[in-house]
């Protein structure tokens, strides 16, 4: 597992994915300057992680997805490598239409930061093979604007497509809007490329590694990828 | 002297400048001339209370603020001490009262930014953010507002600079109606010998500007600090400031790798009174002169004089003086994070604070009178009358102890706060160990097993019954609350709320809430290492309730020894430790269930509270105890309650002892208790222990079920109690209550 992450002006949970890259594969992340052109040789994971890059000025992710890294990172995602979005990663890839949509701000206004409980939906992609169909984990948010929606024809395309990893459900594993805090469309929580290879997801696994920190339901998507990696 | 005087100088300027008349007349004997403008306008900068702590400081010096583990105590950016390893904690808290008054969602986020600069400014790498918030009564008009908008402005700053909030306090009073207070702390780590400080060294080096461009915000930011609201506050918009936490952010990142390549010698940051508050501390505390042209200074509007630009209180800028030959390897770094960097002047030998603007000298001023000889006042005090004991029998007991027990933890003051720390990112950053809701947070330190924790705490209606009293109880609290989970509490910060000095009651109070500070601190050994003084929080000579908030830092040696509040199993027995008598005068019971602040607060024992906290962090790193929680606001009945709803398990409670009226026993306040748990095999260790201590330690019950029972009460429901501990925020601030 070569990752490589991100740092655009203004990325604050940088440190936290590459500490889970390193927790679950043992191997340092090496942590990519917005302004250069290229990703080191050998990088077979692109992370864009959390944050508020730029500020969040214009729109949450605008400016980033313009960044010259940006070019490297869409040519990484067209040869099929893995490229996860996590938060403002996700915002990143969706301004960057590596992935259709937009992240609105919750349906309550406000910033929210809590354990949420998410549903595995599928098992044979890269980033949950280590997972089953209708897991449910329980993993942090922490976002102001993070109520996924498209139109009405590229929803019905994600569904249709199996292209919607994850979704807000209860504990149970039911979707209730109760449990969808956000107010996404369809409980949406994290979505996939065509060609499964790109991911953008606003929870944050990364923050769910370490049972000293709390549950480590997050552990199964890095090794998912691993064992991807590896095998390769 | 060549120094034009452009604008007359009248006794109505000298007042709006928050200057008086006594205090002219010192300027005028100091500098033997009529100050300009720009001169004027630099004097009120730093002899306003807010930079000068004229009233406070004669007092202030008589707080311990020393101690082993003390590196620096008050007086530089923040305060240092040493958690061992090499390492270092840097930390402070600071007001932002009158601006999130004015504008709460700005007000917030420039208190929050201000006080990460202070602890970075030193070399440290911000940890956890805490805060302490109190806002007027729940009825009042604006009350939905502004906390609604300070606590998007902290939140807004912290989660996107990317520091986790961990731990605050909410409270309402309807004193706080008209001067809200928004206290906020910054927890940082270092080591020991990379700590940055103000005083300057050396003469003839550049002195540099960096960060963000200077505008016309926020002039008079520290003076309109300084002076009690009338009518019109929110007239006082454009004095407040704008925060940018991306900004903030690069210049974190900046500093730090400035510092770490060995370019600085001192480093100061813009805060209140901005460029001129900070070129004169890294003069006049490094004993040299600062000679500053101002034309240099990056600038974002057109044609600002010299005066708009020594008072601007524009965010994220730092001052610093490089060490020769780094200059290009420092503004290298800048240019990287895409900063301003520019040298704006030098150190000289002279002792003079000498502003040019285009080669015109616009200011000569003595800097170490403007600076650390500043003028001192010891205002005249009265001291506040002693209420009454009120005898626990006289007070009204409730028709039902379960429903005063609901009442109470579904009441503004006590109800759950999750609706205000959902909105801050609690979890970045990996290491909070434990998250808000329990006595403190805990903080895992770089990859551990260390971890710090920490706390905010006072109960300002003890301090305003009896300031003595309500100091000391702000201090064991936070001692208490840091045992609690099992730390060693090293030190504190200090944020000393009142009304205005020149009331010689509110002096009076000051002086009582700093005798009882200083008591405290020198009985638990828990330094004083910085802090900050807000006075003039009055509205229309009305003063808020005294309120000296206490920061707390404690150490853990391995944070999963750590204690928290929430029932672990069922079948555990329930005990106090420390001593019951049932005390109601001041109590949340007497304010809440029976609208009466009335009587003394409770007398705090400073022995005793030593005895029950040395025993209490002995028996959780031992392993005997399952749960722990401080027992304090709303008595017995509501640290259960907590610890219940915490857990999600019951409890079956025992008939109270003799001797003390029910009421009295379960929601008094005496101080030095805790609450905890422990299997039956572990009760006789932990009563001996507890004998050979000194300490009291009675059984209360035992948990399990789903709900509380009292003897000769309707059984309480858990999940019921928690729906109503969990549901008044959110209710109220959707218009609801």
């Amino acid at each position: 597992m070569n990752a490589a992450v991100v740092l655009f002006p203004g990325s604050n949970r940088e440190g936290d994915v590459a500490s889970a890259i390193k927790r679950i594969s043992g191997k340092t992340a090496n942590i990519v300057w917005h302004a250069d052109s290229e990703l080191p040789s050998g990088t077979d994971l692109v992370v864009l992680p959390g944050g508020f890059s730029y500020g969040d000025y214009l729109r949450c992710g605008a400016i980033a997805a313009r960044a010259p890294i940006m070019n490297a990172v869409r040519a990484h995602a067209e040869r099929g490598g893995l490229v996860l979005g996590i938060c403002n990663g996700f915002q990143i890839l969706c301004e960057a239409q590596l992935l259709p949509g937009v992240l609105q701000r919750n349906a309550k206004l406000r910033f929210m930061c809590k354990e949420v409980y998410l549903r595995v939906e599928r098992s044979d992609t890269p980033y949950t093979r280590r997972y089953n169909a209708g897991d449910v984990l329980k993993i942090p948010v922490a976002h102001g604007e993070g109520n996924y929606t498209a139109d009405k024809e590229t929803i019905e395309r994600l569904e249709g497509d199996g292209r919607v990893l994850f979704r807000y459900v209860s504990p149970e594993g039911k979707t209730d809007a109760a449990w969808n805090y956000n107010g996404a469309t369809n409980a949406i929580a994290g979505i996939l490329s065509e060609k499964l290879n790109v991911l953008g997801l606003m929870p944050h696994p990364e923050n769910h590694v370490d049972p000293a920190i709390g549950p480590t339901d997050g552990r199964g998507l890095f090794e998912s990828i691993k064992s991807v990696l590896e095998a390769a | 002297m060549n120094i034009a005087n452009t604008v007359k100088i009248t006794p109505a300027l000298v007042a709006e400048h928050g200057l008086k008349p006594d205090e002219y007349e010192r300027i005028l004997k100091l500098i033997g001339r009529e100050p300009s403008i720009t001169e004027l306008g630099i004097f009120s900068a730093m002899w306003n209370e807010h930079c000068s702590y004229k009233s406070s400081k004669v007092h202030l010096k008589t707080l311990p603020v020393a101690g082993k583990i003390v590196i620096q105590g008050p007086g530089e950016n923040a305060g240092v001490i040493d958690i061992g390893d090499g390492l270092a904690c840097i930390f402070k808290m600071e007001s932002h009262n009158h601006p999130s008054f004015i504008e709460p969602y700005q007000g917030a986020t420039t208190g929050v930014g201000g006080i990460l600069r202070d602890v970075f400014t030193m070399g440290a790498r911000p940890i956890a953010c805490l805060n302490a918030l109190r806002f007027g009564s729940p009825d009042h008009p604006r009350t939905r507002h502004l906390v609604s908008g300070v606590v998007a402005g902290i939140a807004g700053y912290g989660n996107s600079f990317g520091v986790p909030t961990v731990a605050g306090s909410v409270g309402f009073h309807s004193r706080y109606d008209g001067n809200i207070l928004v206290n906020a702390m910054a927890v940082g780590i270092a080591e020991t010998d990379k700590i940055f400080y103000a005083k300057a060294t050396g003469v003839g080096l550049p002195v540099v500007y960096l960060g963000s461009k200077t505008g016309r915000d926020g002039i008079h930011g520290a003076t309109m600090a300084s002076a009690e609201f009338g009518e019109g506050a929110e007239e006082k918009r454009p004095t407040v400031q704008v925060g940018d936490p991306f900004a903030e952010k690069l210049l974190l990142e900046a500093c730090l790798e400035i510092m770490a390549k060995g370019c600085v010698v001192a480093i100061q940051d813009m805060g209140a009174a901005g460029l001129t508050c900070s070129a004169v501390e890294m003069g006049a505390k490094g004993d040299l002169g600062i000679t500053l042209d101002l034309e240099k200074v990056p600038v974002r509007e057109e044609a600002m004089s010299a005066y708009e630009m020594m008072l601007s209180e524009s965010q994220e800028r730092m001052l610093m003086v490089l060490k020769p030959g780094k200059e290009a390897e420092a503004e290298a770094i800048f240019t990287k994070w895409g900063l301003d960097f520019a040298i704006v002047g030098y150190t000289t030998d002279t002792l003079r604070f000498l502003i040019r603007h285009n080669g015109e000298e616009m200011a000569d001023l003595p800097i170490k009178e403007l600076g650390d000889q500043a003028p001192e006042y010891n205002r005249p005090f009265t001291e506040s009358k002693k209420l009454p004991v009120i005898d626990a029998a006289s007070v009204p007991a409730p028709k039902s102890l379960a429903d005063a027990l609901e009442k109470l933890i579904a009441s503004p003051d006590l109800c759950s706060k999750r609706w205000v720390w959902e909105q801050y990112d609690h979890l970045i950053l990996n290491n909070t160990v434990q998250r808000p809701g329990g006595d403190a947070a805990v903080v895992r330190v770089q990859d551990g097993p260390k971890a710090l924790a920490l706390c905010t705490d006072v109960t300002p209606r003890y301090c305003e019954a009896d300031p003595f009293e309500g100091g000391k109880q702000a201090v064991a609290e936070c001692w208490r609350n840091l045992t609690a989970v099992g730390a060693t509490p090293l030190a504190i910060t200090d944020n000393l709320n009142f009304g205005n000095p020149e009331r010689p009651e509110i002096m009076g109070q000051f002086v009582g809430c700093i005798r009882g500070i200083k008591e405290a601190c020198l009985a638990l050994n828990f330094p004083v290492v910085s802090g900050n003084v807000s006075l003039y929080n009055e509205t229309q000579g009305r003063g808020i309730l005294p309120t000296p908030t206490i920061g707390g830092v404690g150490l853990l040696a391995d944070f999963n020894n750590s204690a928290s509040i929430a029932f672990k199993a069922s079948g555990e027995a329930v005990l106090v430790l420390g001593d019951t008598r049932g005390w109601l005068g001041q109590s949340a019971y007497l304010a809440t269930v029976l609208g009466r602040e009335e009587g003394a607060p409770p007398p705090v024992d400073l022995a005793a509270e030593k005895c029950a906290g040395d025993l209490v962090r002995d028996l959780i790193a031992k392993g005997r105890v399952t749960a722990v929680h401080d027992c304090s606001d709303g008595g017995l009945l509501v640290a259960i309650a907590e610890m219940a709803m915490a857990g999600n398990i019951g409890a079956t409670l025992e008939l109270s002892p003799g001797g003390i009226p029910p009421h009295a026993f379960w929601f008094g306040e005496d101080q030095a208790r805790y609450v905890v748990t422990a299997p039956a095999l572990a009760l006789p260790e932990i009563e001996a222990a507890a004998k050979a201590a000194g300490v009291a330690a009675l059984r209360l019950g035992l948990t399990g079920g789903e709900e509380l029972t009292l003897p000769g009460e309707r059984p309480i429901s858990v999940a019921q109690l928690k729906k109503r501990h969990e549901s008044w925020l959110p209710d109220y601030m959707a218009g609801g209550n």
